[in-house]
């Protein structure tokens, strides 16, 4: 608009200046501007690369053979110069553990939203474009999957999987086959509240204008539904990825704590609290059970933070705050 | 109302009936019950095809779920194998209220079930009275008092919680209230079971061994509840009615409880409802830690030896609970907000 101004004005104007004066605004850098208002979100994302920095920069200090060493000559050992978080109880080093189970906990949390994103946008997608029998198919599947209490489905699916995959290897690192198996159910079990939200956004837009257009000019089906629909849902797909990825770090936390997870000795913060969940431990070694717990915290609430300020920064009708 | 009732609950039994299914098949491809059998000593091989025919497991997937729903008396069942069906079946079928025989207590199912329902019900409903109750009040302060300084740190604690696994707070309870107290020689709970057993589940018994479990299980969720009062509350206080009675007057107290408040109860009222049959399955976690006989953690035992009848009891009760809270849920809201309608 300004550039057009200028260019009609009697008197030549730096575009320079007008920029700077009517402070052109895009899109992309308001909700860049909008995010970085958010006070929570910003100490969510300064905490989420500090775990970022620990965990990746970790492990160059200490290699997995270090995490996965043990030695019962140094069994439950508190806290100390060279064990800054303590030893566990076949005197492994807790510090060392938190940064390989750090890595674990992480890429599971990624990689079960980048599961749950995929199936909860195509099953709601479908859904919504489709209508009828596809729709309430798969609709009454979403609502089925809904009224199971999730953690327990989580439990039935990794006893069902358990043990099927094998091991694998990933960015240099062995993988117990478990970590696949965590992955794989939680996006499996977590998919149903995107699928809704994009299954609504689907059916609002179907009807407008452009979409007869596109049909009109022959667009096919699966064009118009990635071109000319999705990308009205990213706000929604982006805001419930991020709290997903937290959600996904809490299950699995959950799924080995109660020691149907990923399996010893890969390290997840998770199972390294279910080794501390006997009485004696609890009690005696609070070291055990204090710092991946910290850590899962940490991690979980720093997400939830930036989950909650790219809601605020993407919603056009917040405005209001900047 | 019936009419609408009525079609609610005929829309349940296709979801109750997928449900069973998806889990029936999980469970049932997840291993081999015989392999675990109650722990006892091994059979030999052919005791174990015999016991695999007698609970109809070498039947195919599809015709196992079949004689779960609606039982097998109608049907002759090949006991010695000779590959000539002879037995008359004897289960009844869910359908007909038998969930089957457990294959580690040899009780009915339903029956170990319920005998730990209680157990669970009394930590979750006291959990749940005391979520409320907190939550109302943090909630109320909060928005009433809106960013003063006790709303900040309620706010950023309640933040902080959300995001609590609950074992790190139930290990961080036992830790201050049960082992550091007790080292400074002050109050310290219990950490395990129920009630001494040298006294007996006496009512003040049970209320002392409740009070680190209900506060692990409510610590979370208060977070969450009083948020979400807060945020309704907010809204109530600012709106017309509000003001007009304001402007009328009427003292701030009475405005807050008889006007205010009831208002912004509603979301609530389906927050609690929804979140009620979760709360069965919730506890899995915290009755593990706290060693309390409850459902949750007789799901888990009896998973790790796939005992596919008490499993299925247990999720198809739940299951079940959410479909039947869900309905109670719309209905509580039309009587509280006459404003709603169903057809």
């Amino acid at each position: 608009m300004s550039t057009a101004e200028s260019a009609s004005s009697p008197v030549p104007v730096k575009l320079d200046a007008v920029r700077a004066e009517s402070k052109v605004v895009t899109p992309s850098g308001r909700i860049v501007r909008r995010f970085r208002r958010h006070r929570g979100a910003m100490v969510g994302l300064i905490l989420l690369v500090l775990v970022a920095v620990y965990i990746i920069g970790g492990s160059i200090v200490f290699s997995e053979a270090d995490a996965n060493y043990n030695n019962t000559g140094i069994r439950l050992n508190p806290p100390s110069a060279e064990h800054p978080f303590g030893t566990d109880r076949v005197g492994r080093n807790i510090l060392a553990r938190t940064i390989y189970g750090g890595q674990i906990s992480l890429l599971i949390g990624l990689l079960a939203v980048t599961v749950s994103v995929t199936l909860g946008t195509t099953i709601g997608a479908l859904s919504g474009y489709y209508g009828g029998v596809i729709d309430s198919v798969l609709m009454r599947f979403t609502e089925a999957m809904l009224s199971i209490p999730s953690l327990l489905l989580l439990l039935v699916m990794a006893k069902f999987f358990g043990g099927r995959v094998s091991d694998v290897q990933f960015l240099g690192r062995t993988l117990s086959g478990s970590v696949v198996v965590i992955i794989l159910i939680i996006g499996l079990t977590s998919w149903m509240a995107l699928a809704r939200i994009v299954r609504s956004t689907v059916l609002s837009l179907k009807e407008e204008e452009y979409i007869t257009a596109a049909r009109a000019l022959g667009a096919p089906n699966y064009h118009i539904i990635l071109r000319h629909i999705l990308p009205n849902a990213t706000a929604s797909i982006i805001v419930a990825a991020t709290l997903g990825i937290a959600g996904a770090i809490l299950a699995e936390a959950y799924i080995s704590f109660l020691g149907l997870g990923v399996q010893a000795p890969t390290a997840s913060w998770g199972n390294m609290l279910t080794e501390a969940q006997e009485f004696q431990i609890i009690a005696n070694a609070p070291w055990y059970w204090f710092f991946p717990g910290l850590l899962i915290l940490l991690t979980v609430l720093s997400i939830n933070f930036v989950g909650d300020g790219l809601r605020d920064a993407l919603d056009p009708r917040s405005d209001k705050k900047v | 109302m019936t009419k609408y009732i009525i079609r609610r609950l005929l829309q349940a039994i296709p979801l109750l009936l997928i449900t069973s299914a998806v889990i029936f098949v999980l469970l049932q491809s997840a291993g081999d019950p015989l392999a675990t059998l109650g722990g006892r000593v091994p059979p030999r091989p052919e005791d174990r095809e015999r016991l695999r025919r007698v609970m109809g497991l070498d039947q195919p997937i599809p015709v196992q779920y079949l004689y779960w729903l609606i039982g097998n008396d109608w049907v002759l069942i090949d006991r010695d194998g000779d590959g000539e069906p002879e037995t008359p079946g004897t289960r009844k079928g869910v359908l007909r209220g038998d969930f089957g025989i457990s294959s580690v207590t040899r009780q009915p199912a339903m029956q170990i079930v319920i005998d730990r329902l209680p157990n669970t019900l009394l930590l979750m409903v006291t959990a749940e009275f005391v979520i409320i109750t907190s939550a109302l009040f943090i909630g109320i302060y909060s928005a009433v008092r809106q960013y003063s300084l006790l709303d900040n740190v309620l706010t950023s604690l309640s933040f902080i919680m959300f995001s609590m696994p609950i074992f790190l707070v139930a290990f961080g309870l036992m830790y201050l209230f049960a082992v550091k107290t007790r080292e400074w020689g002050l109050l310290y709970f219990p950490t395990a079971g129920m009630f001494d057993p040298r006294v007996g589940p006496t009512l003040g018994q049970l209320a002392w061994h409740l009070v680190l479990p209900v506060t692990a299980v409510s610590v979370v969720s208060i977070a969450a509840y009083s948020r979400y009062v807060r945020s309704n509350m907010l809204e109530v206080i600012n709106s017309d009615y509000i003001r007009t009675a304001k402007a009328k007057g009427l003292n701030e107290r009475r405005i807050l409880f008889r006007h205010a408040l009831k208002n912004a109860c509603l979301p609530l009222v389906t927050l609690v409802g929804l979140d009620l049959p979760f709360f069965l399955a919730g506890a899995v976690v915290t009755e593990k830690i706290f060693a309390w006989p409850g459902m949750g953690r007789l799901f888990i035992d009896h998973l790790a030896r796939l005992d596919y009848s008490v499993l299925m009891a247990i999720l198809l009760l739940i299951t079940a609970a959410v479909v039947v809270f869900q309905l109670l849920t719309d209905l509580v809201y039309t009587w509280l907000d006459p404003r709603i309608r169903y057809n």
